[in-house]
């Protein structure tokens, strides 16, 4: 971003207080500040204009696919290391539909890409697009299987086309479901780019290496092509760690714009096609396209996206509520910690391994952890009481209520508040197990 | 076309070398961040740990499975390690827990001696958990195995005094844990290098949590540790370990009864595999590993990632 001062040398100086501001400086610090627009002087000439446009978009172009507003949004990072920041837009992964399937197998397979769905914490985690793969080379069957998909899949998708003709054809036919075109590479940027200008579709540039990725988003751009995702073209995780990182590292500390866009991997299927994602998830991906994904390679890629581009300053957690572990009755023990999810994972994995049905309580710590949360009073008698409550756990079971170790020290005001015995537990986790068969023989 | 601006980074400081075992293996030395070949030249592979039990009664049947009955002697289980390609074992006395068998820190030290002996791997010992035991067991081990480098694990804020004694009279290193903070790993390093243990012979273990179960948070106090020492903070410059197995206590990844969720032999393979290509992303040199898959993928991986020599 450009600072007041390189704004204000661009603008007329003429002090007209057409744009609402008392002088040309005032509103060149607004500007600096992303405050004003600089579409609010009339008077910029247009060059000036072009240059600061340029100047003052983002360092990682934002580019969607989808129709805007409701599609999946990639790229507009601003920092290389999550604990700077939030990651902004998480990978989006693919997973592709050929058109060499007949009709009834097309539709088993989406349902089946559907089905790749899974909920954690609250959390729903799937497949965000379908790649739609032109593997037959008859334009007939293409459009067909497209028809399909955008009938029985309401979210964003790929087309995945060799064949410029073809690909022009599918455009006229769904481009107002804006789906990403992959892919122009050297022989064919010039037409795919005027494919992408009129039908208004993002473009996926398909490069050998990453020189080659500056000559083409150079070239497209030229062409008037600015949402444009980049395919390095890394051959192996090696080349995928280190392009995408020389083109995040050049677009964010040099403000190099040609590198300066979403990238994306085409992995196709297995060990080392999981193995890329998570390079790629780990290191600027924003986009993986599969040839197909298990349940098994899924669920765990999902978790790591979660992890990732999760909010480093919001700790993760789970609802206040009662979990009942292993079936618990009317005489199982009751245990409480806080919501934060890693405390609650733990304390969970903790109990499962004992064996021993327990009713466990979570009360609303904002996310905070035991101790943390104890002193800043979120996790006082009156709190765990209220949970309690709120459950009504005690009306479900007359057994023991544990006090976590770390909190003993409520543990005589919380007896007097909800007139039931209670025990002081362990400090440590992982010393549940153990405590819990003592308190139950 | 437009040249691309050169983004390596010039970094003032590096991590130290340890040398490990007979002499033979070495970790550190990194000079960038994780496989960056144009702005790190130590193309070092980080090493792998194949973790063996002294007793499996514990022990998850879904990964004995995984060893064909070798798991059942320690030594034969090493061994399998070694065949699988592992460059250290991380061994667990767990048996040595007084509310256990209670296995005698003679029978112990016993125990790592054939394990060095016959592997000539380097060893990473864990003791059960109880202190008291710990030191009395870990000391013998370290009185015990003069010609290898062991790693004595581990010493924290409370208890680093007795078990430093033992490792610095043996030419062994101690594993310093701190709790995913940066400021405690450090500061474990400074109570260490204080109290006289050389830095050569200090690696950290700054809790490596599992993908699903805090990895978030993992993956960025090992990016800060690794950053901050690069860029020069002396207190820092020590290689990293980090305990992956952890992700064999995530229900999600061993879970048997949601079938939607696949095979789960596979599915806690790819959780350890994650964990770990995580870990050393993020600036591990050092992964130990439960799953003979996981550890296979992740030394394949790891090879490719740091390139040809």
């Amino acid at each position: 971003m450009p600072t007041a001062i390189e704004f204000f040398k661009l603008l007329p100086k003429t002090n007209c207080k057409d744009c609402g501001q008392p002088t040309c400086l005032a509103f060149a610090m607004l500007l600096a500040n992303q405050k004003a627009k600089i579409d609010d002087c009339p008077h910029i000439k247009k060059e000036s204009k072009d240059a600061l446009s340029e100047a003052s978009a983002p360092p990682v172009r934002t580019v969607s696919i989808g129709p805007k507003g409701k599609g999946i949004e990639m790229g507009g990072e601003t920092v290389l290391y999550r604990h700077e920041r939030r990651f902004v837009n998480q990978t989006a992964y693919a997973v592709t539909v050929s058109d060499s399937l007949d009709t009834d197998a097309i539709k088993e397979r989406i349902k089946k890409i559907g089905s790749l769905r899974f909920e954690r914490v609250g959390l729903v985690f799937d497949i965000d697009l379908i790649s739609i793969k032109n593997e037959s080379g008859i334009t007939e069957r293409y459009l067909d299987c497209i028809r399909t998909v955008t009938s029985e899949w309401d979210r964003p998708f790929i087309l995945e086309c060799d064949n410029a003709d073809i690909l022009a054809e599918a455009l006229n036919l769904c481009r107002s479901r804006r789906p990403l075109i992959y892919a122009a590479d050297d022989d064919n940027v010039d037409f795919l780019a005027s494919l992408s200008k009129d039908s208004g579709c993002p473009l996926a540039v398909r490069c050998s290496d990453i020189d080659d990725a500056v000559v083409l988003t150079e070239k497209a751009k030229k062409l008037g092509i600015e949402d444009l995702v980049l395919d390095l073209g890394s051959k192996n995780l090696k080349e995928c760690l280190e392009r995408q990182t020389v083109a995040r590292r050049s677009a964010l500390k040099k403000k190099f714009k040609p590198l300066g866009y979403p990238l994306m991997n085409r992995v196709g299927s297995g060990e080392y096609a999981v193995a890329t994602a998570v390079i790629s998830t780990l290191k600027y991906g924003s986009l993986v396209i599969f040839d197909d994904l298990s349940s098994y390679e899924a669920l765990p890629l999902f978790t790591l996206r979660q992890n990732i581009y999760t909010d480093p300053q919001v700790p993760i957690q789970v609802k206040q509520g009662l979990y009942p572990i292993g079936n618990p009755d009317e005489h199982s023990p009751i245990m409480f910690t806080t919501n934060f999810s890693l405390t609650y994972f733990t304390v969970r994995a903790d109990i499962e391994k004992s064996k021993i049905p327990v009713w466990l309580q979570t009360v609303n710590t904002e996310g905070l952890s035991v101790l943390t949360a104890y002193a800043a009073g979120k996790f006082d008698p009156e709190h765990v009481k209220e949970a309690l409550d709120e459950s009504g756990v005690l009306t479900k079971s007359n057994g023991i209520v544990v006090v976590p170790g770390l909190v003993s020290r409520m543990s005589g005001k919380l007896q007097e508040l909800i007139k039931r015995d209670v025990i002081v537990g362990t400090t440590e986790s992982k010393n549940i197990p153990k405590h819990l068969k003592e308190i139950t023989s | 076309m437009t040249d691309i601006p050169a983004v390596s980074e010039k970094y003032s400081g590096k991590i130290g070398e340890v040398v490990l075992g007979k002499g033979d293996y070495r970790a550190g030395n990194a000079k960038g961040m994780p496989f960056l070949s144009f702005e790190n030249p130590t193309k070092r592979r980080p090493m792998i740990a194949g973790e063996v039990l002294d007793d499996i009664t514990d022990y998850p049947k879904l990964a004995a499975d995984m060893f064909d009955g070798r798991e059942k002697d320690p030594v034969e289980w090493a061994l399998m390690w070694k065949q699988l390609g592992a460059d250290m074992i991380c061994l667990r006395l767990v048996s040595t827990d007084p509310g256990k068998a209670d296995t005698s820190p003679e029978d112990s030290a016993a125990l790592v001696k054939r394990i060095s002996d016959s592997t000539g791997l380097p060893i990473m010992v864990c003791g059960c958990g109880v202190p008291e035991k710990d030191i009395e067991t870990l000391t013998a081990v370290s009185n015990t195995v003069r010609d290898s480098r062991l790693i004595l694990s581990k010493v924290d804020e409370s208890d680093y005094k007795r078990l430093s004694t033992a490792a610095m009279a043996n030419n062994h290193l101690v594993l310093a844990f701190s709790n995913l903070d940066v400021n405690l790993a450090k500061q474990m390093n400074i109570l260490l290098t204080d109290f006289g243990v050389q830095k050569t012979d200090i690696m950290m273990d700054p809790l490596m949590a599992a993908l699903g179960m805090g990895l978030d948070y993992s993956y960025s106090v090992n990016e800060r540790i690794r950053l901050a020492a690069l860029n020069g903070d002396r207190m820092l410059q020590v290689p990293m370990i980090c305990d992956c197995t952890s992700a064999w206590s995530v229900s999600d990844a061993t879970n048997d009864e949601d079938p939607s969720m696949g095979d789960p032999s596979h599915r806690v393979t790819w959780w350890e595999t994650m964990t770990a290509l995580s870990a050393l992303i993020s600036g591990a040199d050092v992964v130990i590993m439960r799953g003979p898959g996981a550890m296979d993928m992740v030394k394949v991986y790891a090879e490719e990632l740091t390139g040809a020599v």
